[in-house]
């Protein structure tokens, strides 16, 4: 997070974050079935049991104020190694223990490069198409309620 | 490549903090760690299961040169425990040595202060045999009259240097003596002799 700065025109690193930025918003079963695509049960193994626990999240009042603790978070997290050794890492808020296994395993897929345009085109994609036409319709919701103020300034001296 | 850690890591950590935790109050009493399949070479079982539970982000370690050279073990480490690794044994909180023979002297550790003795470093070292005959006599503090341990290899002057570990209480180093899954402790207050008195 934040780390924009540390890794100019990284591609390789703003890709792997948009493919984990899809799939923190995703639905369990959409990447279960997606993956479906890409074989029955992908062979890997769990570097550390899928875990549960809490991150403190640390909020700052108008960007330049000191950190301060907002409150704490459920957070499931997996590390998973594919068989041509990759090893993908998810981090995913709530305690779905299932969607963050299949995350560590999209991630790992993603690094590899035989299985990322297949990744791409069976996972992410139908993801992205439903949470754009989502955002979209949101975003047409909004705008018909949108009211515009305006200020008339009085003429004063 | 990257292995896995403990299968179950809340009981299989509880356990063997139980059974370093026993080691410690006994001195010399060889006890059992269990619940790791695997560990990287040349890094034993029951040094490896130690180090999981012991060791965390806030905990220095450092490695001897035979554990340094592979970065199997040096990865594993920093994967599944998160603690920084050091070259320089006096920052660390944690040594891990697999050649005992050839192991540095006790004094190039943190050896703790007269304000603040608890900063003084725990060694692992990795035994290939460990009974409770001969060798060395204990006594102390845990110990009802004397223990018999032997621990092989050791480097030849051991039972001098622990002799001075001891002299500097309550400064010192706490030893852990780790065969293939068996441990036993040695911690500094502990008296140790190579003939019966």
């Amino acid at each position: 997070m934040g780390n924009e700065c540390a890794s100019p025109a990284n591609t390789p690193v703003t890709g792997r974050r948009a493919a984990m930025a899809t799939l923190a918003d995703a639905r369990a079963s959409e990447i279960a079935s997606g993956l479906a695509a890409l074989g029955d049960d992908i062979a890997h193994v769990e570097l550390r049991p899928v875990e549960t626990g809490l991150v403190m999240l640390q909020g700052r009042i108008g960007g330049d104020g000191a950190a301060f603790n907002l409150g704490e978070a459920t957070v499931t997290r997996a590390v998973v190694r594919i068989l041509s050794g990759e090893v993908g890492f998810s981090y995913v808020l709530g305690r779905d223990r299932h969607k963050a296994r299949l995350a560590a395993l999209c991630d790992a897929l993603w690094q590899n490069p035989s299985s990322r345009e297949q990744l791409e085109r069976h996972v992410l994609a139908p993801i992205r198409d439903r949470q754009e036409g989502e955002r979209a319709r949101q975003r047409e919701l909004t705008a018909a309620t949108r009211v515009d103020f305006f200020t008339l300034v009085r003429g004063e001296d | 490549m990257l292995a896995p850690a403990f299968a179950d890591p809340v009981r299989a950590s509880q356990a063997v903090f139980r059974a370093v935790m026993d080691a410690m109050a006994r001195p010399g009493a060889i006890v059992a760690t269990g619940g790791l399949a695997r560990a990287p070479q040349p890094l034993g079982l029951a040094a490896a299961a130690v180090a999981l539970t012991l060791i965390d982000y806030e905990t220095p370690v450092w490695l001897d040169p035979a554990l340094a050279q592979s970065p199997d073990v040096a990865a594993w480490l920093r994967f599944h425990t998160g603690a920084p690794l050091t070259d320089d044994p006096r920052q660390a909180a944690f040594g891990f040595i697999a050649d005992p023979p050839r192991m540095p002297q006790f004094e190039t550790f943190s050896q703790g202060s007269m304000d603040y003795p608890d900063r003084a470093a725990t060694l692992v070292l990795q035994i290939e045999r460990l009974s409770d005959n001969g060798g060395f006599y204990l006594s102390g503090p845990g110990i009802r009259g004397s223990r018999a341990l032997t621990a092989t290899p050791l480097p030849a002057d051991f039972a001098a240097r622990m002799r001075a570990n001891r002299a500097l209480f309550p400064r010192g180093l706490d030893i852990i003596l780790a065969s293939a899954t068996m441990l036993a402790a040695l911690p500094r207050s502990v008296h140790v002799a190579t003939e019966l008195s």
